[in-house]
């Protein structure tokens, strides 16, 4: 465990370094841009409109009482939105799309000896293959959120008008009351602590392969529960940390 | 000119090169050939230096490379070519991307200047008007092909290849070998070629180097390959019905 937390931050050490060619390394990060964050909107927009939709409707149902008002339920959605389910769960799902591919397109280059012509011509491979991916994903990936984030309150809003679990207006209402703009700091701050998880654990997951096409494999599914449970785990020490 | 100095190499108990001396010449072909894990590869590794020594030395013209920092090392592997076994082509870049790597990573030439640079080394492999084919697209001849012309594209003062006719028809093989053997004398390059291919042996094995166990057991040429009276290298090289054959003719 020791030693592979050693290599992995030796790793980290060879990536972040100056790129041998800067304008090779921006056609990289824009290619990266595309490949991890751009493909990746599809799948983040349709999981937050029913997230935000399932977390107004379960606020709905766990607070039916007579006593407590209606704006409730659109200020705990959005809490709920904001602090744990954009940056949390849709960094899991990013961490089992992103972390698979990293990892699997990675190791590939591993076994087929291609990251080994990199460094016989002189390229750092590390630097040049896991600095666009690791660079792309913090900025991509807390866009991403943003974009959850706003897809799940308007998904929490769908699920008042289509079911009248409440009023529209009272969600709206409700979404505007106790605005803290630290919840949005807070929750950027966890989604770039997560990117940062999950592209370079992947990475060195995948880096790190030996062996053939079952070996690359079992790294691609490594790779997601390994970010998926730094992912839990850095989740829990933010939140104690920067919430109490 | 390569110098290979008292290399040991062990993994955990087990020596796979043992005290291997011997040095590779410019312009020429030098051979490495042995049964399958006689060390072969890991000779390679270390010369290229994929695989770093437990003991000993390799240098490029004098040059220090095994054990030293890797800044140091980069002067030296940008003046190297390496052919593997797989080709190890990118697989995400067409033909033309991948010869053209070295040069858009070493180089300041313009597109136009690599472009040029790219069709005259595809053309020096007979591959001329495939540059937009995907990887995915050669044949295994061909993929060969595309990794010398990459491997020479940035005209390296070294090429390493690591079996270049493995899982090739007799007819490719022959043309990888020629091919190879023109370019190091053309470009005055030293060659290190890593095979176990017989025909290899004899046709451009201007020096040999026989490994058996670890270490160093044979060095000659082509020419005194045949008539050596080494048992184990005879042993080696005629192991075939069709090599025994030859032999007795």
């Amino acid at each position: 465990m020791l030693k592979k937390l050693g290599d992995y931050v030796i790793l980290m050490s060879q990536v972040f370094c100056k790129p041998d060619k800067s304008l090779i390394f921006r056609k990289r990060l824009l290619h990266e841009f595309y490949n991890l964050g751009f493909t990746s909107i599809g799948i983040v927009l349709i999981l937050s409109v029913f997230v935000g939709a399932v977390a107004t409707i379960l606020v709905a149902y766990n607070t039916d009482n007579p006593l407590l008002p209606e704006k409730l339920i659109g200020f705990s959605a959005r809490q709920m939105i904001v602090l744990e389910f954009s940056p949390t769960m849709i960094s899991l799902i990013l961490a089992g799309k992103l972390g698979s591919q990293i990892a699997s397109e990675l190791g590939t280059m591993r076994v087929t000896q291609q990251i080994d012509a990199l460094k016989v011509m002189g390229v750092n491979p590390a630097n040049y293959l896991i600095m666009p991916k690791i660079i792309s994903c913090l900025f991509f990936i807390p866009v991403l959120i943003v974009f959850s984030i706003v897809i799940g309150i308007l998904g929490g809003w769908l699920a008042c008008v289509l079911t009248g679990v409440i009023t529209p207006t009272n969600y709206v209402v409700g979404l505007r009351s106790w605005f803290e703009p630290f919840s949005l700091t807070f929750a950027m701050i966890k989604t770039v602590v997560f990117a940062f998880l999950i592209t370079s654990i992947s990475s060195y997951i995948g880096y790190e392969v030996k062996g053939g096409s079952v070996e690359v494999g079992k790294a691609s599914t490594k790779a997601v529960v390994v970010s998926s449970i730094a992912i839990i785990i850095f989740d829990l020490i933010l939140t104690q940390m920067l919430l109490t | 000119m390569i110098k290979v100095e008292n290399i040991t190499k062990k993994f955990g108990e087990k020596v796979v090169l043992d005290d291997v001396t011997v040095t590779f010449e410019r312009g020429k072909t030098n051979l490495i050939i042995g049964q399958s894990g006689s060390g072969k590869t890991v000779l390679m590794k270390i010369c290229t230096g994929l695989f770093d020594p437990d003991n000993g030395n390799v240098s490029f013209d004098n040059r220090p490379f095994s054990n030293t920092k890797e800044k140091r090392r980069i002067d030296i592997r940008k003046e190297m070519g390496v052919l593997f076994q797989g080709g190890a082509l990118f697989d995400s870049m067409n033909v033309e991307e991948n010869v053209m790597f070295p040069l858009n990573m070493f180089t300041d030439m313009s597109y136009e200047e690599k472009l040029e640079r790219v069709n005259f080394c595809l053309n020096r492999v007979n591959l001329s008007g495939i540059n937009k084919l995907a990887t995915s697209e050669l044949s295994g001849g061909m993929m060969k092909r595309v990794a010398i012309a990459r491997a020479i594209s940035n005209s390296p003062k070294y090429l390493f290849c690591d079996e270049p006719n493995s899982g090739l028809d007799p007819m490719t093989a022959e043309l990888i070998d020629d091919l190879i053997k023109e370019i190091t004398e053309e470009y005055n390059i030293t060659t290190v070629i890593n095979t176990h291919d017989i025909n290899s042996v004899i046709k451009i094995g201007q020096t040999i180097n026989f490994i058996y166990k670890g270490k160093l057991w044979w060095r000659g040429d082509n020419k005194s390959v045949m008539k050596a009276d080494n048992r184990e290298l005879n042993d080696f090289l005629f192991s075939t019905e069709l090599t025994k054959r030859i032999k007795l003719v």
